[in-house]
Order: C-alpha cells, then structure tokens, then sequence
C-alpha cells in the first residue's frame, strides 16, 4: 500500500530520457491491487476460515479477510516492483557500466516510513477493537479475563436466559473431558453447547500443557496445570465443530480430538439434564472429585488423604486417573 | 583504541615457532585427543553420577538416572576441550610457561590445522562452514523423515514416538545449530577482513565457540539412542520434566550452544568495536558487519536467558528441585517466558546475518550504490532492540497477561517499521540498477521474495484474533520456515556462492548452482506455501495423525519436500565436487567488487594484510567516477601512527 506513494517520487528529474517507470508501476499496482481485493472480499472471504460457527470464528475470518485485503497490495507492489526491475533494468550482454550512484532520497526514505508507521498503527488500532469487541477474540484470558461477554452468571442455566453456560475443560494426556458446573458439576467426553448462548470456557489440565482449540468455534485456550485460563465464545449456527490439542503434549499429542455439537437450547437441556441424572443415579457424580477450577491429580479428595508418591511428574510413567476410577490409574 | 599498530609488520615467515617443532600430529592436541577425553570424561561422569544420584533418581523405565547422563556430558564436554588443548596456553600461563609467540603462529600448512584448536580466524570460519553444513544437511534428513510420517493421515511408517523424536531433533537442530550458520562461516571469516583488521579480538573464545559446537551437535544426536526427546524444539514444561533421559541431552546441548552463541558474540562485539582499521567509521561499514554486530549483541543479551532456563530444567531433573511444576510452587510460565525471551531475539539471530549479506549481494550486482545505507543499518539495529520486546507474542493463548496482549500486539507490528527499511533498501538499490543474474544475486532475489511472505505473514499472526485461529498450527510452522529457511538459508547458500571463490578459492559448478538455485526456490515454495492453507484449515503443529480432507495437501507438501532433499544433494555433490576434484581456480575478485575482502589476493594470507589498510571510502560507491578505491592496501610507513596522534590529518578510526 504504501508503496505506490513513493514510487513515483523515485526516478531522478535530471534524467529525462528515462520512461516514467514510477507512473507506469503504479498504475499496473494500481489494477492489480484493486483486483486483488475485489477478489479476496467477494469471492475468498465467504469460504475462509475458521467460517461462522460463532461469534468468535467470525470475527476471526472477519480479520483474516481484512489482513488478506491488506496484505495483497503490498505483495503486488513488491513482487511486481522486483519484476519490473529485473526485466528492465537487466544489464544487456557486454554492458560493463555501473549503474547511477544514487545514495539515497530522502523523500522517498521519509514517505516510506511515515507510510509503513501508519500502516502499522491502523493494524494496531484495528487488531485492539478486534481483540476487544468479541469479548478476547476467543483466546485465553487467564483466570481473570478482562473482556467479558454479556450475560448474567447463575448457580444454574435455564435456555432461553442471558444466563452465561460454563463449560470446564479438562485436558490430560491424552483426552479432553467437559464438565458442566451448571448441572451438577457432571462429566461428558462429548462437548454440547446451546446455540445463541454466551459460552465460558474454563480451561484446565491434569498434568501438562495443552492447548483447547475448538476450531470452528474460533476458541483456542492453553490448558495449563493448576491454572484456570478463560475463554468466551457464543455459536452461532447449529453442528458438529472439531476440537483438537494445539499445543505439544507427548506421545498421542496428535491423536488428541473429539467432536463438538451445537445444538438448540432446548435439545442441550435435556441432552446435559439427561447426563446429570445417569451420573447421579450410578454414582459416578459422587465418585467424582468436586467441581472446582484446576484439580491436583496428585491428591485425590475421596481418599481423605494426599498421595505422597508424585509419580508421573519426574521420569517415571506418567499415571492419571480415569474419570470413571479415579482410584486406580 | 586497542587497534595492533604493526603496520610494518610484513607476513610472518616461519609459520611460527612450536608448529616447527616438528611433532608428527597425532601427538599434538587435535579431535583425535578430543575423542579419548570425551568419552574418558563421559565415562567418569556417568559413574560419578550413579554414585551420588543412583540411589534416589534411578529411573524405572531406562534403568538409569538423570544425574549420570547430566554429569556424563558435563565431564564429556570437559574431557572433549581438554583434550582438543583448549585449556593448555591457560594452564601454561598459570604454570607460568611463556605463551606462544604470535597467537596464529600454530596455523600451518595442510588440512591438519581444521581438526585442531586453531586461533586463525579464517580457520576458525572454515570449520564452521564444514560444521554448519553438516548440520544443516542432518537437521534436512530429519524434516525428510517428518514429511514420510504426514503421507498418511492415519497410516503409520514411523509411528507417534519416532516421529516426535524425529520433529523434535530436526527442530532443535535447525533451530539451535543453524543460528550460527552465518556468524559462524562468514562472520568469522569476513567480519575482521571486512573491518580491516588482521585478527579477532578474542582468538580464544572464537575458535571454543567453534568448538563447543560439535559437541552440543553429538550430544543432542544422541537423544535418540534414549528414544528423543517429546518437547519439540520448544522444550516446554512440565512435559520436559515428565519425559524420560533425552530430554537431559535437549537441555544440555542447548544450553552448550548457547555459550557458544554467547562466546561467538561476545568476540564480534569487541573485535568490531576495537579492530577496525583507521578510516573504517561506522559510516562506511559494510551492512554484513553491521548485521554481525547486531546479531552478536542479540547473542550476548538474550541467550545466558535460555541458558539459565535450560540449567533450571536440568536441576529439575536431577536435583529434584520444582523451577517449573505448578503443583510445587514453580511455574510453568515461568519457563515459556523465559524460552521466548530468548526464543524471540534467537528468530532475529536467524534473521538479521541474512539482511547483512543480502545489502553485499545487490550492491554488488546492481552495481549501485547501496540505497538509504543509514536507513538499513536503522533497520538491523530496530529489528535487533525491538525484538527483545515482543515475546509474549508466543503466549497470546496461553492464559497470561490478557492486559498485556495489545502492547505485545503493538510491540510486534512494529518490527515491520524496520524490517520496511530492509525492503526500501533493496527496491531501492534495484532502481535503474545494471542488473547481474550471478547465482548469488538469484539467491538474493529469491531471499527478497521469501522474506516478504514470511513477513507479511507475521503480520497475521501478530493480530491477536486471527492468531487465535493460526496460533500453533500449521500456519505459524508455514510462516517461521519463510522467514528461517526462506531468508536465512537462501541468504546462506547466496553467500556461499558469493564468497567460497575467497574462502577456498575454487568456483562453485555454475550450471550445478543454477540447477541448484531453481530447484531449491520451486519447490521450497511448492512445500511451504500449501502450508499456510493447512494450518488455517485446522491442522496443528507436530501432528503425526491429521484430518483426512487435508490429505491431498500433505501428499504435495511431502513429495514438494523430497524434490526440496533432491535439490540438497545437487548443491552437495556441486560442493564436494568443486571443492574436492574439480577445483576451478577463482580470480582474487571475479564479482568486481568493491568491498574490502575482495581486495586481497586468494588465498588470504595468514594474517590478512601486510598492513593495516587505510579505509578510504565506503565499500558501496559503484558507479561513482570520482570514487576513491575502498582502501590504500600499503599505506606508507608513518600513516596509521598519524591518524593515532592528537591532531588527526582527517582520518578517524
């Protein structure tokens, strides 16, 4: 972009037998650009990911497109500019001449950086709204996030509320699993969100670092041990998104995805209501360790006692505890 | 200024005076010795660690503990230095023993001088560019090993733990080896030509940088005879304190390159500051040294940074202590902070050697002067002081400082002020330029062009929402490897082309280099490009098993990649050929260029000049009629104390 305001500055006045090669790239720059754009806003911008499965995931294709729009003039005008120049100003067999001794040009110096500042400060601003906006863009926030999405927190989630749905995410070698405070603090393997609800993401692990990527959902949260880490999204369309470990874990790192749903209010309802009262009625909510925001797998609450042997943290095989036993590894 | 006023001096005759002594060489100090006292120690110290640690750290699963492996290399690494002789003029001097007359006096002639502790810097340079290209070649064999996994989404040929034993080796190597692949070959070797010095500061600490060097290399190949190491070449916690002993030998031969970077820097920085000839003002130093002199400071401030964060990890290894496990009061932040502090300056270690040699490059073959040349060297420096305050960029998802994201988003757009200026140079430079299509200047050309992708790219996952999508996919592999191996490693085979007709004076194949050239640009690009599409299709780093719809791409990626491994080998029997049978004689400066380096005859004698030269104007002045030469190689005698006495005669150092 910047580039074609200082093109034609460049070509020295004294020369004037030389074409106005400045002019003439700048027009070329100019259609192609102009093309460019066109093409990326209207035809790539509907198909780019991560698509518009939710709030997040749009803002995020939303970025992506503008960065495209602005990134293609400066690739033009860089690449057509190098182009230009190896074809016209190659040196002809048998011409031995240096070319002019051009030090520099202070105008096209000064235009080229005022140019690129304020390039830089827009993406700054635009990249801050952005990040702002969406309530953090999807990213992780810590265990103290400062964007919020609007809503109301409450002891439990009825559809149809402003209420805030949290969701806990688990992540151990080599599995995520979902817990759902709102409902009794049950456990699912499967991830179910309401569609049109703010989601809040609670984003821990057991023992190593993780990284909870909802891809369609534009979420991506490190799962940190001991460490709560927040995330907002609100889906916007009903389906199945991909959740996949995006930060390296160990051995099964790449085997570590399952699938998500987006379902209607009412169907997540009953679907999490459901759960709940399997859970309780065979004793697995009671088995479980109490809802809470990071868990030590070290300890194990029902036992009364704390594990003394850390095992699975120095050397030794890493041994973790099933959500169905947590006695036994 | 401590500059060695010998301008009298002519070339030393004799070779020097123990290298006559006359001792066949294997009973001198040489890699031979180094071997015996590396494994001696190894031995030592793998014993001595099961004497203090066997009995509390004994690990289960290897029947070994960590504190023999650690203190195995440690001794190693010492029985190897020892044995090389890299401590014998210290223990000499402390025995009182006088020390050698000249400290180049034991170059000698034959190839005997590249396997010992040699204190020439031009050897010194040599054995980097053997070193580097030997690592380059097996950190390549790794990726190649990498894109055989990923032909399949689900079908297995390595398996999940070969193949991140395989991602993480060829991580680390290319990562940790390769930032040295320009300091160490050129910088070594034409840093203190270019300045118009005839030595290095530090010879010492210069030719121990070398030589740490394959030790760090053996050390971290020999996690694979643990089973590797699961980390990647990031080494994050607490997954490197869960992993079993090859993690020790990530540690360990990181934080030994890292002195190596630090002793290698240390070394520029001084011999820049203090070696320069009278007349080399920082007005007229060439853009390589200038580029030189930034990456040696990003060494020497931000590598002791990972050195430290690599000693804590090894104590949390063997000593039990919990720098980095968050259940035991450490933190595993603290770790990811601590990498990338250094991590990010390191990608700017990568980068900026490349920028250095590319200004050299098209000035010589635009035969212009060098455009803007304060507005490059603002350049260098902007990246390099910048870069120190973006590393939290790394973390953008990671759970820390939310409040933070902004200033860190701000922080990283702004290096594309500077990294502009190294674009504006170029197109500046090329601006009715005479252009010549050497097969450096190609290998510019493509730098230029790889360099504005891997940027452009930055710039995407500096934004904070969409790095939420890009953030440890593909895409972010995509963008790293346009600017390291797009950048760094074409503007290292550019100046391989450009500058082995002085170091070795033999001319590359020609026909092989352009072969070369094109196979290497094609299909770098046919590999990494689809790669971006990958990663914002959803595929995440270090993956072995993927979607299938994403199939198609891997397929073209990996067969991309052989042809890129195929490209490798037609510029590896170039240079065995041409260095080794073929030996085409070079002209002393077949580029006509002006810079200093190309003023002395070839083979460089062994100390450089016969005097200190006399800078007289800058190394970029093409095209200028009225342009004095770049230097007066012979000044009369009484010159150089002139421009040293008080009353300067327009001269300045």
């Amino acid at each position: 972009m910047s580039l074609a305001a200082e093109t034609p500055a460049v070509p020295g006045a004294n020369e004037q037998h030389e074409p106005a090669h400045g002019w003439r790239l700048f027009f070329i720059w100019l259609v192609l650009a102009l093309a460019a754009g066109l093409v990326i806003w209207f035809v790539w911008y509907p198909h780019l990911p991560p698509g518009r499965m939710s709030s997040s995931a749009s803002h995020q294709q939303f970025d992506i497109a503008v960065l495209a729009i602005g990134a293609a003039p400066v690739v033009i005008g860089v690449v057509l500019y190098f182009g230009y120049a190896i074809v016209v100003w190659r040196a002809r067999p048998g011409d031995d001449s240096d070319g002019p001794p051009i030090h520099g040009n202070t105008r096209v110096q000064a235009a080229w950086i005022i140019g690129t500042a304020v390039i830089v400060m827009g993406l700054f601003v635009f990249g801050t709204v952005e990040l702002v906006v969406p309530a953090g863009a999807g990213a992780g926030e810590g265990p103290a996030p400062i964007w919020k999405l609007a809503g109301t927190h409450s002891a439990t989630w009825t559809p149809g509320t402003s209420t805030i749905l949290q969701v806990q995410v688990i992540g151990q070698q080599w599995a995520w699993t979902y817990r759902y405070p709102q409902f009794g603090g049950m456990e699912s393997t499967e991830l179910y969100l309401p569609l049109d609800t703010p989601i809040e993401f609670h984003v821990t692990s057991l023992d190593v670092i993780h990284s909870f990527w909802a891809y369609q959902l534009g979420v991506k949260a490190d799962a940190n041990p001991a460490v709560d880490n927040v995330a907002y999204t609100s889906p916007k369309q009903l389906g199945t998104f991909v959740v996949r470990c995006s930060e390296l874990c160990g051995l099964w790192h790449g085997a570590m995805f399952n699938y998500g749903h987006v379902v209607s209010g009412t169907a997540f309802q009953a679907w999490a209501s459901g759960v709940q009262a399997k859970e309780q009625s065979v004793g697995v909510l009671a088995a479980l360790p109490p809802y809470a925001l990071t868990y030590d797998p070290t300890v194990i609450p029902q036992l009364g006692k704390e594990m003394t042997q850390v095992v699975g943290v120095t050397g030794a095989p890493g041994l973790y505890y099933g959500p169905g036993n947590p006695v036994t590894p | 200024m401590a500059i060695e006023i010998q301008p009298e001096r002519a070339e030393p005759t004799g070779r020097g005076p123990e290298a006559a002594g006359g001792r066949p060489w294997w009973q001198r100090p040489g890699v031979h010795t180094g071997l015996i006292g590396a494994v001696a120690g190894y031995f030592l110290g793998h014993w001595l660690g099961n004497m203090l640690g066997g009995f509390y750290a004994r690990s289960s699963l290897a029947d070994t503990n960590d504190v023999a492996i650690v203190l195995g290399y440690t001794f190693g690494t010492i029985g190897w230095l020892a044995g090389l002789g890299v401590f014998n003029d210290l223990l000499g001097t402390m025995l009182g023993r006088p020390l050698p007359a000249h400290e180049m006096g034991r170059t000698e002639p034959g190839l005997v001088k590249y396997f010992q502790f040699t204190l020439n810097h031009k050897v010194v340079g040599i054995q980097y560019l053997y070193g580097m290209i030997a690592y380059f070649l097996t950190g390549g064999l790794f990726a190649m090993a990498i894109r055989t996994e990923l032909l399949s989404p689900t079908y297995h040929i390595i398996g999940p733990e070969q193949y991140l034993m395989v991602v993480g080796e060829h991580g680390t190597m290319m990562m940790m080896m390769m930032s040295s692949v320009v300091l160490g070959p050129f910088g070594q070797y034409f840093g203190p030509i270019m300045i118009g010095s005839k030595r290095v500061a530090f010879p010492r600490l210069e030719a121990l940088g070398f030589w740490l060097t394959p030790a760090a290399y053996i050390i971290l190949l020999s996690a694979v005879l643990m089973g590797g190491f699961p980390t990647g070449w990031t080494g994050y916690e607490p997954l490197a304190t869960q992993a079993t002993q090859g993690m020790d030998a990530y540690f360990f031969a990181f934080g030994l390159m890292g002195i190596s970077m630090i002793l290698a820097g240390f070394n520029m920085i001084v011999t820049i500051i203090n070696y320069r000839a009278p007349g080399m003002r920082w007005s007229r130093l060439p853009m390589f040294v200038w580029s030189m002199f930034g990456v040696s400071f990003l060494q020497v401030l931000a590598v002791p940074v990972l050195v430290g964060a690599c000693y804590m990890a090894l104590t949390d290894r063997t000593f039990q202590t919990a720098f980095f496990t968050n259940q035991l009061g450490g933190s595993s932040y603290l770790y990811e902070n601590l990498f990338w502090f250094f991590g990010h300056p390191e990608v700017y270690i990568l980068a900026l050697p490349g920028f250095g040699i590319m200004s050299e490059v098209i000035s010589v073959f635009c035969r212009k002067p060098l455009f803007g040349y304060r507005v490059m060297v603002a350049g260098v420096l902007g990246v390099g002081i910048l870069s120190f305050f973006v590393w939290q960029h790394h973390l953008f998802d990671s759970g820390i400082n939310p409040d933070m994201r902004p200033l860190f988003m701000l922080t990283t757009e702004l290096i594309s002020i500077p990294t502009g200026f190294i674009f504006l140079v170029a197109m500046g430079t090329f601006w009715r330029a005479k252009i010549r299509f050497t097969i450096p200047m190609l290998f510019a050309l493509a730098f230029y062009f790889n360099f504005l992708i891997g940027g452009i790219s930055g710039v995407f996952v500096s934004d904070v929402p969409a790095d939420t999508t890009e953030h440890g996919s593909f895409f972010v592999m995509a963008h790293f490897h346009y600017t390291i191996m797009g950048g760094l490693i074409f503007a290292f085979f550019g100046g391989l082309y450009y500058w082995l007709p002085k170091m070795l004076g033999i001319k590359l194949n020609e026909t092989l280099g352009k072969i070369h050239f094109w196979t290497m640009f094609i299909f770098f690009n046919s590999t990494f490009l689809p790669l971006f599409a990958l990663g914002i299709m959803g595929m995440p780093r270090r993956v072995f098993e993927y979607a299938h719809n994403l199939q198609t791409l891997n397929v073209w990626v990996s067969i991309s990649a052989f042809l890129l491994g195929v490209s490798m080998l037609i510029f590896l029997i170039n240079f065995v050929m041409s260095v080794t049978f073929w030996r085409v004689r070079a002209e002393p400066n077949p580029w006509r260029a002006r810079s200093l380096e190309w003023q002395l005859p070839t083979p460089v004698p062994l100390e450089n000049f016969m005097r200190v030269p006399v800078i007289l104007s800058s190394p970029y002045d093409y095209g200028d009629p009225n342009a004095l030469p770049v230097a007066d190689l012979n000044p009369p005698p009484g010159v150089i104390a002139a421009a040293y006495a008080p009353a300067a005669t327009g001269l300045e150092a």
